[in-house]
Order: C-alpha cells, then sequence, then structure tokens
C-alpha cells in the first residue's frame, strides 16, 4: 500500500493506482473532473487535459516537484506523493485555460441538444467557464451524420475524447469507427459512412461526454429533467439486461445503461435493451435512481431535501449547491 | 575552426558506395567495436564522450542507453529517429543522402553496445527517395559482412530495415514514431511507460536521431575522450547546422560546439554574412521550434557576453532573452523580414501537423493561426496581441507530447522580442496588406552586430 496526499488528505491506495483513481475514492470535490479517461476502457485518458494536477512532491526518496502539470488519469501514483487539485491557483488557472480552449469550437447549441442536462462539459464550464468567449473566429462545422439506424453524429459538438473509438474498438467485436484525419480538423468517422451495426454500439451513446453521439429513438422527444430515471431489468440473453429507464409518468421515452457516480456505466448493455424495449411491460421497475443533488435532473425529486440559505457566498469557483 | 567528424570526408567521389567509403576508413570503428571491446565498454566510451541527443532535446545519449530495460527477456530494439520534418532542419537528409554508410556503421556499433539484433530506421515519408540509398547502402553492408547473422564472425546478429513513414512531423516525436512503425496512427503515446521499458511492440526501445547514431561511429574510432575535447563545457563534439534564409551561403555546416554566432553567421567559410549586404534582424537558432531571437540578443548575451552555438550558451537567459540550439535549424532573416507573417507562417504549420490527440494542441494551435492570419491581414486587433500570449501559456506543457510547447515557443517569443512589430501590424492594417516586409526596419539598423562586438568578420 502506498500513502498519497491529495489537497492535504492522507489516504492509502494500492501500488499502480492512478492519481485520479486515488481521488475518487477520496470522492468529492478533490476528484479532477476527467472528459476522456474512462475507467472501463482500456488506453483511455491523457486527451482531454482536464485533469491535469499539480505534483509538488514526487515520492519520499524524490521530494523534487513534477516540472509540469501531469495528467491524473494516467500518471501512477508513488510512495509518499504529495498532490495539489483545488488548492493550487495554477492548476485551475490550467484548467480554466483547457476549458475555454474545448469550449472554443463547441457550438454551444445546448438548448436544442439532447444531452444538456447530463452533459460532462455542462458541468465542466459551469464550474471553470469563463463568463465571456474571447474568440471571434467561426467555429469549425461538420455535417450531422446518421451511424446506424439508431446514433446520430453531431460531429460539431465532439471534442475528440476517443471514448467512443475505444468503446468501438474493446466492446464491438468489429471496428468500424475511429479518427480521421488530424489536428482541428480531426473528426470521428466511420469509414467511409459505413453503418455500426454491431449488437453492442449503442454504449458510445452513454460513454460520450457531450452531446456529440445521441439515441435517435430519443431525440427531441424531452428534456432529461423531465423525466425520471429508475432502475429496471429484463432477462437479455446478450447483456445483464440491468439499465435505467427514464420515465415521465407510465412511459418509458429512453433507456441507458446505469450509470455511477462518476459517470461512468457500471454495465454495458446491449442495442436491443436500448433501443427496441420501450414498453413497461418489457421491463421489472426496480425503483428511482438516486441522482447527485448538484445535478438539474434531481429539480423533480425531492429526496434528502436541505434548507439551503439564500445567499452563498462565491469565491472563486462557482459551486452548486451540494 | 574545429575539426569536422561527420563530415570530414563528404567531398571525395563515390563516397555513397560501399568500396569507396571503406577504402578511406570506414568500418574501421565497427571492426574495433566487435573485435576488442564489450558491449559495455562501447556503452561507457558514449557516455565518457558526452555526446548528447542531435534531435532536439539534448539529451546524454550515454544516459539515454542506461535507461534501456536490460532485465526484460523481451527482444530490443533501436530506432533510428529519421523523421527530420522541423523546419529550418535538413543535416539528417544531407547525412544520409552522402553518407548512408556512416549512419549504418554508427547503427552496428549502437546496437552492439544495446544488444539490440534488429533496428528500425523510420524515415519520412518525403523522403522517400533515401529509402533506396539506404537499402542500397544496407545490402552492400550485409554483402561485405558487416550485417547478418554473427558478423565479422562474432555471435552478434544485426538486422536493419528501412521504413519510410506517411509524412507526418508528429511521427518525430519518438513514441508517435513507434506508434507509427506499428502501423498505427501517428499518435503520441501517454508517458510512463517510457520506450526503454515499453517501446516497440511493447520492447525495450532505444530511439535516437541520425546525427546521434551517426556520431558514434567516430566517437568509437577517436576514443570518448578524445571527442569530449571538442567542443566547449557539456556541449562536447561536433554539431550538424543547417543554415538557411537570409545568408549568402545557405548548407550544412559541421561546427564544433561553441563557436560564436557572429562568426557563424558572418565568417565566409560558414554562411558569409547577411544577403544582398543586409542587416541581420532575428535569428531562430535551432529550427522552428525553438524562440526567435533578435539580433542583439544572439550575437551577445544579456549579460553582455558572446553568444556561442552551445547547448548552454544559447539557452542563456532561459526563454527570456534566450533560446535553446533545438535540432540546429540556424534560420537566419534580414531587416526586411516581417516576423508577424513568419509567425504566422510557422504557426500554420503547427496546426497543420498538430495530430489532434489533446485538446490544448489542437484548439490552440488552429487558434492561433486564425489570431495571426487576422493581425498579418490587417484585420488585427489590439487585445489579439495578448490572447496570443494567453493562448501560448494556456497551451504550452499542457500537452501530451512537446509538440505544443514547440508551437507555443515561437509565438510567446515573438510577441516577447518584437511587440512593436506587432502593434503596427494592428495599427497600420492598410499598409501591412500590401506591404508585406520590414514594417519596422529602421529600427532595426541600430542592431549591428558591429557596433557591440568590435570584431570583423566580414
Amino acid at each position: 500500500m502506498i500513502k498519497v496526499t491529495i489537497d492535504n488528505i492522507l489516504i492509502e491506495v494500492e501500488d499502480g493506482t492512478t492519481i485520479l483513481q486515488a481521488a475518487r475514492k477520496i470522492g468529492g470535490k478533490v476528484v479532477p473532473p476527467a472528459m476522456c479517461y474512462y475507467s472501463k476502457l482500456k488506453g483511455s485518458g491523457g486527451k482531454c487535459r482536464t485533469c491535469l494536477v499539480k505534483v509538488s512532491h514526487c515520492s519520499t526518496k524524490d521530494p523534487r516537484p513534477m516540472p509540469k502539470l501531469v495528467a491524473s488519469c494516467s500518471t501512477p501514483v508513488q510512495d509518499g506523493m504529495v498532490v495539489e487539485n483545488l488548492t493550487s491557483p495554477e492548476v485551475i488557472e490550467a484548467r480554466r485555460g483547457i476549458v475555454e480552449l474545448l469550449l472554443l469550437n463547441h457550438p454551444l447549441d445546448c438548448p436544442v441538444c439532447d444531452q444538456a442536462g447530463e452533459c460532462d462539459l455542462q458541468d465542466l464550464s459551469f464550474g471553470y467557464g469563463l463568463e465571456e468567449t474571447a474568440t471571434e473566429e467561426e467555429r469549425r462545422e461538420f455535417p450531422v451524420t446518421d451511424i446506424g439506424d439508431n446514433i446520430k453524429l453531431h460531429m460539431n459538438r465532439c471534442i475528440l475524447c476517443y471514448r467512443c473509438v475505444y468503446t468501438a474498438d474493446q466492446i464491438t467485436d468489429k471496428r468500424l469507427h475511429g479518427v480521421l484525419y488530424r489536428g482541428d480538423v480531426s473528426e470521428i468517422g466511420t469509414f467511409i459512412r459505413n453503418a455500426i451495426t454491431n449488437d453492442f454500439s449503442g454504449n458510445v451513446i452513454d460513454v460520450c461526454p457531450v452531446g456529440a453521439l445521441t439515441d435517435k429513438t430519443f431525440r427531441f422527444k424531452s428534456r432529461v429533467w423531465f423525466l425520471k430515471p429508475m432502475n429496471a431489468h429484463r432477462h437479455c440473453s446478450k447483456c445483464s439486461g440491468k439499465v435505467s429507464a427514464w420515465m415521465f409518468g407510465n412511459e418509458i421515452y429512453r433507456i441507458t445503461g446505469r450509470k455511477d457516480q462518476f459517470g461512468e456505466l457500471e454495465e454495458f448493455i446491449c442495442n436491443e435493451c436500448r433501443f427496441e424495449k420501450k414498453d413497461v411491460s418489457d421491463w421489472m421497475i426496480e425503483g428511482p435512481r438516486h441522482i447527485r443533488r448538484q445535478s438539474v435532473i434531481s429539480a423533480n425529486h425531492y429526496e434528502k431535501m436541505k434548507k439551503q440559505s439564500i445567499i452563498k457566498p462565491i469565491d472563486g469557483l462557482m459551486e452548486p449547491p451540494d | 575552426m574545429g575539426g569536422k567528424i561527420l563530415l570530414a570526408n563528404i567531398d571525395i567521389p563515390g563516397i555513397r558506395g560501399f568500396d569507396v567509403y571503406r577504402a578511406n576508413g570506414g568500418y574501421v570503428s565497427v571492426e574495433k567495436a566487435l573485435r576488442e571491446m564489450t558491449p559495455a565498454q562501447v556503452g561507457a566510451e558514449v557516455t565518457r564522450s558526452g555526446l548528447r541527443g542531435r534531435g532536439g532535446a539534448g539529451f546524454p545519449t550515454g544516459l539515454k542507453w542506461s535507461f534501456l530495460d536490460r532485465k526484460s527477456d523481451k527482444p530490443r530494439y533501436l530506432v533510428c529517429n529519421a523523421d527530420e520534418s522541423e523546419p529550418g532542419t535538413f543535416k539528417d537528409r544531407y547525412l544520409m543522402h552522402h553518407l548512408p554508410h556512416l549512419l549504418i556503421e554508427g547503427l552496428i556499433i549502437s546496437s552492439y553496445a544495446l544488444g539490440v539484433n534488429t533496428c528500425y530506421i523510420y524515415i519520412r515519408g518525403e523522403f522517400k527517395y533515401l529509402v533506396g540509398i539506404l537499402e542500397k547502402a544496407i545490402k552492400e553492408a550485409h554483402l561485405n559482412g558487416f550485417l547478418g547473422n554473427r558478423l565479422l564472425g562474432t555471435d552478434f546478429s544485426l538486422n536493419i530495415f528501412a521504413h519510410p513513414g506517411a509524412g507526418a512531423y508528429i511521427c518525430g516525436e519518438e513514441t508517435a514514431l513507434l506508434e507509427s512503425l506499428e502501423g498505427k496512427r501517428g499518435n503520441p503515446r501517454i508517458k510512463p511507460p517510457f520506450p526503454a521499458f515499453k517501446g516497440l511492440y511493447g520492447c525495450p526501445t532505444v530511439v535516437n536521431n541520425v546525427e546521434t547514431l551517426a556520431t558514434v561511429a567516430p566517437i568509437i574510432s577517436m576514443g570518448g575522450e578524445a571527442y569530449s575535447k571538442m567542443g566547449k563545457g557539456k556541449s562536447t563534439g561536433t554539431k550538424l547546422i543547417s543554415a538557411c534564409g537570409n545568408i549568402n551561403n545557405p548548407g550544412v555546416y559541421e561546427i564544433e560546439l561553441g563557436l560564436p554566432v557572429e562568426e557563424f553567421i558572418y565568417a565566409p567559410e560558414y554562411c558569409g554574412g547577411i544577403a544582398n549586404d543586409k542587416y541581420l534582424k532575428a535569428v531562430i537558432p535551432g529550427g522552428s521550434s525553438v524562440p526567435i531571437l533578435p539580433a542583439d540578443l544572439i550575437l551577445n548575451t544579456s549579460k553582455g557576453e558572446r553568444r556561442l552555438i552551445s547547448y548552454e550558451s544559447l539557452a542563456e537567459g532561459d526563454f527570456e532573452t534566450g533560446s535553446m540550439l533545438g535540432s540546429g535549424g540556424f534560420i537566419v532573416y534580414d531587416e526586411d523580414a516581417c516576423i508577424v507573417r513568419n509567425t504566422w507562417n510557422l504557426t500554420h504549420f503547427y496546426r497543420h501537423e498538430s495530430c489532434g490527440q489533446c485538446s490544448p494542441c489542437r484548439e490552440g494551435t488552429g487558434w492561433m493561426e486564425k489570431i495571426l492570419y487576422r493581425i498579418e491581414h490587417g484585420k488585427g486587433r489590439m487585445q489579439d496581441i495578448d490572447l496570443l500570449v494567453r493562448v501560448a501559456k494556456n497551451i504550452e506543457g499542457h500537452t501530451i507530447c512537446p509538440l505544443g510547447d514547440a508551437a507555443a515557443w515561437p509565438v510567446a517569443s515573438a510577441i516577447r522580442h518584437f511587440r512593436k512589430e506587432f502593434e503596427y501590424h494592428v495599427e497600420h492594417p492598410e499598409e501591412v496588406k500590401d506591404i508585406h516586409h520590414g514594417s519596422l526596419k529602421i529600427e532595426t539598423r541600430s542592431l549591428m552586430p558591429e557596433s557591440q562586438t568590435g570584431i570583423k568578420y566580414w
């Protein structure tokens, strides 16, 4: 076991753990935001750079600080390491810069985006975004394409986190999905205009941190915060059949996988469960899923409601009420 | 000044062929290393020579070799990085074009020192004609018993393969190179693990520049001790400098490290002064990614000492008043050069060559290019200059590989040293639309080298 200090909190983790995983063990505000890292996808991480942290003390053996900010999702911890996340102004400043760059070519079409309300980029810009944009350049534009019968690709919104590429590579057996071109014209594509027909291809929708990959069966049906996510299951020959069913009244609007507190799928589900079983009679409804109080989706849920003080001091970081 | 080591025999006709090369003392160092020395002795000799990586970073080669995971039971690889794509740098092409056997000689000795049996030369896609030259040289070496199984009657076997890339600047980054060599998309890997432990095909790998590996051969024949006596301080030996820009004699020069920059620019045996009797305005001393320096700072450091071509002297004053030796692409600008246009041109290159994997580099390089395009074409605003500095700062140090830094440094340094010229572009939008060059030439006239040093080379 290795001792690490993250934002003055000491924790013991196993050898080979990354800084991000160690921070997730602590939980709460210490956890750096991660747009591209996905613990269930091998090789993911290191690309979005939002999880940059400062290592002010490498290890007990080598007490020097690391020269640059490091990506916490891909840097393994060492014994005696001291990590600064929110306590370091340098990290906050860098993260603000990264968010500005991520939003540079993002169309900011949240009002018409299906992901709004459960979008990682929205949360991130709420925490670290600038009030106004500094750019007057035109944003890059791509046509909206269909990849397969049930998935819509809005390349304009994509932040190129590569999660869907790793999903297509690792979860589905035949990869038809990758990154084309390079630099700021690179795009997610199915060379050339292929349809993804694999049974597990729908999971790319759930791993997408933004609204680039959306569910065509749910498109423009409802805003997510009007729906109630319910735990549901059915007997499925392909996957575990454990899903969350997003319901309005007695109607199922969409099916997604169950996401944990870090926004990651607990289990990947198959396309049949996701796209075809939209009737309540198909599912055993277990009960409501727990939603973080910070999420806008919880607006219609009154569990564990606390009385909020009306005036909340804002210092530097805008934080949603806990 | 200084002896030539690498390019000593370059003028001999037919030196590209095996027979002429062998007749002029070629492959003697291979015989010496394989017959008289153990691999550890070869490594120690390279460490003693103080040879530093010639690809740009200047990392000590002996130290890099010592990191190689020798405990692993997997095969080890040596990869020669011939993906020379930095604007302004063309020394490796020259070396491989004229002296392919020197590189192969260096590869054999390095492979022997590292215990490598398979060696790859990763050649930039645009240098496709070099593949033929190198493959011919490899074949000749095979026929003469310097490659293949049990070469020179020892237990050591080696095969060298020349592999052309598809023409991407990013594949010069060592982990992107390895990805590309494996047949994947040339995206840099996230480090750690470093190639010394998990490189090509997951095996321990050493990646070195062409010039570094070629230098190993003369180091063995002359001895590391003798080599380390050349040069100045920790910058030992000689370096190929590819000089280009507004100078009288552009080309590749082998210099002993520690040569004054002023002598290099003005001496007739090197660049021969600025073309058309103009004045020096600025120099990018080590390939396009290193910070640009104005004439007064490239000739003398901020402390008033003469600036020398060496790793330490060029870096004197850090990035505030210094630069880097980099890969040795020496780009000289005369008084008519427009720094804004040049910076835009470089940014355009980095935007085009960014792999698009990590967000600061992907978005930032494009943004900087768009802003500089506007400033250059008379649509800039005053706040754009500060915005550029901020964007460059947001990219620098936050990316996976050094391409982000390489894209940010030229912009940051150009604004640091030539801010007035950027402001001039913003203030005179009509003028800069038509005249692209030398908007501020009158001010730079005071930066004549003679007035500061009293030494005249021209």
